[in-house]
């Protein structure tokens, strides 16, 4: 089985707004997904879905086969996910943090500590281990998010805006740690930066407005327009234009 | 170990990484003591017992039991922690009974923080100090039972304030129900409302432990009153977390 992700005509509405409206995509292995599109479009509650904090409105998920719905703990078992905004509990030193993350997992012992020090070798935590996370800059805890999603190595990784905040040097980390472990994973990673998706992804998935509007890989987007940023401002605006058309 | 335990765990850490722990403690054992000493007549009385203080203790937390539970999932929401914990792979009913356990726990330390009052009686006197325990057993029970509300209170609503004054409120029905004022006021109009406000009083089942009954009916009340809470907090949590 190489797709990893597997969605199903998702949708989540709150009240009479649909924020994701119908979408279906699969992911397989060795994939790095680039989900993008302007603010509110759906991107983040996509993911919560994914990840198993909001039941969807109708629709499922599955990951690794294990359905979210049904499964749910289960389907968690097999992904790391970095929630948008990389939330941290501020009072926990940086181990204890990632140490509490691992036991939930069902790690204890030497494995646990082997996994909690791995994870901290990847994303160069090991400096700050002991420093409670509320005194850490915020590239710092984007990295405690990041650690924690890539603690227990699962097969799907769904990252919501994981270079969001950094400075380019931070970035240029963040990425390479994400194309180093592409080969085994299935990545979704959400971002309204542009440049990125070129940098690390395989495939980009443009939505506006709760919708797929383009599903290929960067370098065919470039092509159709001139640059990603064009096509990007074009699919998204040439969106909201129909729906003002629609209300007027 | 289970989920529910790892959770409780680190949550009991965080109230002693924040001074909320410390100052509901000195609280705790400032009003406790006081109130004993003053209104209770601990002295006066001339009897070896505690009495006085475990008459008080439900009315400490009715008040300091909400203030603890008001930002339990309020300051989850807060962080964005809660999205977190509810995406690691543990059923969310652990999670739930986690945070409250570690609420409970430290209602626990605070109760075994007032053992200076267990040590004086048996100094002045020859107290029956498995009354005393069965008080103690009470108060926890109390506790439970008044955290259990405010944690499912807190799952319905961000507003902290609200958290709290909902609780107290929720808490004084339970607590208030089985006095006789209100009973004695519905005997004479609804009777079935007189023996139901019995049945669901916490403040009644208490009053066993206190005489050192301790009662498996009412134990078991205090179960299913906890358990009916807990249960409610992960409904309202499933609806409510993403708010
Ligand atoms: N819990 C919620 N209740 C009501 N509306 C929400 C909620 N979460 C998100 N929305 C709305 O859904 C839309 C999509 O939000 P989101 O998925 O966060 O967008 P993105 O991550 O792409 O910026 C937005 O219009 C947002 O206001
Ligand atoms: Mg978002």
């Amino acid at each position: 089985m190489s797709e990893l992700i597997e969605i199903e005509r998702l949708t989540k509405r709150f009240g009479g707004f649909t924020a994701v409206d119908d979408i279906s995509f699969t992911v397989a292995r060795g994939e790095v997904l680039g989900f993008l599109g302007p603010n509110g479009a759906g991107k983040s509650t996509t993911m919560r879905m994914l990840a198993g904090f909001m039941p969807p409105s109708s629709g499922t998920a599955r990951i690794c086969g294990a359905d979210i719905v049904d499964q749910p703990v289960a389907a968690k078992r097999h992904l790391g996910f970095l929630p948008e905004g990389a939330p941290t509990y501020p009072e926990m030193t940086v181990t204890g943090f990632l140490e509490f993350a691992g036991r939930i997992r069902g790690f204890a012992g030497s494995a646990l500590d082997d996994r909690v020090a791995h994870a901290m070798l990847l994303t160069q935590l090991e400096g700050v281990r002991l420093q409670p996370i509320e005194t850490l800059s915020k590239g710092f805890k984007r990295r405690v998010g990041l650690a924690q999603a890539l603690l227990h190595d699962p097969p799907v990784l769904v990252l919501d805006e994981p270079t969001d905040g950094l400075d380019p040097n931070q970035k240029h980390e963040v990425r390479e740690l994400i194309r180093r472990m592409a080969p085994e994973k299935a990545i979704v990673i959400s971002t309204h930066i542009l440049e990125e998706v070129g940098a690390v992804c395989t495939r980009a998935i443009i939505i506006a407005r709760g919708r797929v509007v383009v599903d290929a890989p960067p370098a065919v987007l470039e092509e159709e327009g001139s640059t990603l940023d064009d096509v990007f401002r074009r699919l998204t605006l040439s969106e909201a234009a129909t729906v003002t058309e629609d209300a007027s | 170990m289970a989920p529910a335990l790892i959770v409780a765990r680190r949550e009991l850490a965080g109230y002693f990484a924040t001074p909320v722990a410390y100052v509901f403690i000195v609280i705790f054992l400032v009003l406790a003591g006081a109130l004993t000493f003053t209104l209770g007549n601990f002295f006066e009385r001339g009897q070896a017992d505690l009495q006085p203080f475990f008459a008080f203790v439900p009315w400490l937390f009715l008040f300091l039991v909400p203030a603890l539970t008001m930002r339990l999932w309020a300051e989850e929401r807060r962080l964005g922690t809660i999205e977190l914990l509810l995406t690691l792979p543990l059923p969310q009913w652990q999670a739930v009974l986690g945070k409250f356990l570690a609420a409970w726990a430290f209602c626990a330390i605070a109760l075994l923080l007032t053992f200076p009052l267990v040590v004086t009686v048996n100094l002045l006197g020859q107290p029956d100090n498995g009354v005393i325990l069965s008080g103690y057993l009470g108060c926890l029970l109390v506790a439970g039972a008044y955290l259990a509300v405010g944690a499912a209170v807190s799952a319905m609503t961000k507003n902290q304030v609200i958290a709290f004054v909902l609780a107290v409120a929720l808490c004084f029905v339970f607590g208030a129900a089985g006095s006789p004022v209100v009973t004695e006021f519905l005997s004479t109009r609804l009777p079935v409302l007189a023996d139901i406000a019995r049945g669901i009083s916490v403040a009644e089942r208490f009053g066993g432990f206190t005489r050192g009954l301790v009662a498996a009916r009412d134990l078991v009340f205090f179960a299913s009153f906890i358990g009916f809470f807990l249960f409610l907090n992960a409904v309202v949590l499933d609806h409510r977390k993403a708010d």
